[in-house]
């Protein structure tokens, strides 16, 4: 799955018949044969057939410093990603059925409805370090420009206002999890960023409430969060920017203070680039509708 | 801490309590030993992060939350009373958990680590086999936790039975049972370890027996179990 420099969806699975390695397509250069051979001589080639690959950041890892640590890249992308990355692979060794799906018909699948298999805290984690590393960029930060700005400022009246109720949601959340701006094209969202709705039902689920629109035509910008390693995937929300709040993203660099992480976040490393690729997808695939293909 | 007045009483559990304007507040609750007393098994600095960031986070945040429930209830203000309660038992759970857990761990010469020779020792093998089973078991359990939580060993009250025990974020163990008792906790949240074991939780729990304090787990249990 061929795939460019920035691409707005992060996932794409690859059955690697041979060794198991991480696949980089910016940085690789060598065609496909010496590739192999090059990898063969790596510590961490093994013998099984790997069915996702560990994908690097699109930025070297010390390229986030002094904001995110080439420490805490090493350990997050090397040790926690790469940890979900070969979990998963070994669980997916043993099941038919779940082998060749792509990382977000794997997320949707093992969500299963709310009822989620194994397997779904390693494909949903793989799948949100993925994307969270694309969300970000050196020399992140700043403002968005064009149809991203005026999304927000539609949906949230001004950069400002989204601004703080995305930091509010980071801050407010219990335990581990992450904060998400998504393309809520079901008009399914957290109560607190909804202003002015015609005809609600509210619903208290856990620790999340959802606010059903019975009007279902507006599709707009939201902030969300999650726990643990719940994707906005599994409500067929669209994804544009997250945040990972779980304590291995910041210990290292920011220990217990999460309000300095997340501002640093916001200033200086979120990715509004990837937001405009992603929301361009997204709206694409609003607009269109998303295409039936039949059953092979 | 403006709501903390002079007199302070100490509640079991050492949950150290003021009284201002007949409203209950909650303080730090001092660590039975020094930072550094529990290395190499919990680095020093793990130890001042956690007990004076960490835990007193959750305690000015629950303080926060009683005073605002204490407010919704004399308006009557349901929605605002039902909302507080995630943020109540996710602060006071954290207030109550991490108390427990700075009580059931000792520094290895203060008896840390050394196994109950009491009536919980034999409960123990009774019930596990053996210690090491005990110790395996709760180290699975740990390792497998996905996300924040705690591990712990629980006696049922009523069943007179052991159990190993996870609860998620800061749920205390009562949230697993209304007869359950607490008799030690071990916090797999990532600030606990992190610094030290980066990523390692497996090593983080496998160390942690060498300070865990038995003598004090034997009370607790045989309080509850005479």
């Amino acid at each position: 799955m061929g795939s460019c420099c920035y691409s707005p969806s992060p996932s794409s699975s690859h059955l690697l018949v041979t060794d198991f390695f991480s696949w980089g397509f910016k940085s690789s250069k060598l065609p496909f044969l010496q590739q192999k051979r090059r990898f063969d001589r790596s510590q961490r080639a093994s013998k099984i057939c790997g069915y996702h690959g560990l994908r690097t950041p699109p930025y070297k890892l010390d390229a986030l410093e002094p904001y995110m640590s080439l420490k805490t890249l090493e350990m997050h992308w090397g040790g926690h990603h790469r940890n979900y990355v070969e979990g998963l692979n070994k669980q997916l060794e043993k099941n038919d059925i779940l082998y060749g799906f792509t990382m977000d018909e794997l997320v949707k699948v093992t969500y299963n409805n709310g009822n989620p298999l194994p397997e779904f805290n390693n494909a949903a984690q793989v799948w949100n370090h993925d994307f969270f590393w694309e969300s970000m960029q050196p020399g992140g930060g700043d403002m968005p420009k064009l149809g991203v700005l005026q999304q927000i400022e539609k949906d949230f009246g001004s950069f400002t206002n989204f601004r703080e109720k995305f930091v509010e949601a980071a801050l407010t959340l219990f335990g581990s999890g992450w904060v998400w701006l998504v393309f809520d094209h079901l008009n399914i969202s957290s109560v607190w960023w909804m202003d002015v709705v015609d005809e609600i039902m509210l619903d208290l689920l856990q620790t999340r409430t959802f606010l059903y629109l019975v009007k279902k035509e507006e599709k707009r910008l939201a902030v969300i969060k999650t726990s643990n390693g719940i994707c906005p995937l599994v409500w067929d929300d669209i994804p544009i920017i997250s945040l990972d709040m779980w304590e291995h993203a910041y210990y290292l660099d920011y220990k217990n203070d999460k309000g300095k992480y997340v501002n640093v976040f916001m200033n200086h490393l979120v990715s509004w680039n990837a937001a405009m690729a992603r929301m361009a997808r997204a709206e694409a695939f609003v607009n269109l509708g998303e295409p039936k293909i039949p059953i092979a | 801490m403006a709501l903390r007045s002079v007199s302070r009483k100490s509640l079991p559990l050492g949950l150290a309590v003021g009284h201002v304007r007949g409203l209950q507040s909650f303080s730090l609750p001092e660590l039975p030993y020094d930072y550094g007393a529990l290395e190499p098994v919990i680095s020093g600095e793990i130890m001042q992060l956690h007990h004076q960031k960490h835990h007193q986070t959750y305690i000015t945040n629950y303080n926060k939350a009683l005073e605002q429930l204490h407010q919704a209830l004399a308006k009557a203000d349901s929605p605002s009373i039902v909302q507080l309660q995630s943020a109540i038992k996710f602060n006071g759970g954290g207030h109550i958990n991490h108390s427990i857990f700075w009580k059931n761990l000792a520094p290895i010469k203060e008896g840390g680590g050394e196994p109950s020779k009491a009536s919980l020792g034999w409960a123990i093998d009774t019930q596990f086999g053996s210690l090491e089973t005990l110790i395996q078991r709760v180290n699975a359990e740990g390792a497998a936790l996905q996300g924040s939580g705690w591990v712990w060993l629980a006696l049922d009250k009523e069943l007179k039975k052991l159990s190993v025990q996870t609860t998620a974020n800061q749920d205390p163990l009562v949230t697993k049972g209304s007869a359950l008792v607490p008799l030690f906790g071990i916090d797999v949240w990532e600030h606990a370890y992190y610094l030290q074991y980066k990523n390692v939780k497996a090593d983080y729990l496998k160390n942690i027996w060498k300070v865990i304090n038995w003598k004090y787990v034997s009370e607790v249990y045989e309080k509850e179990n005479p």
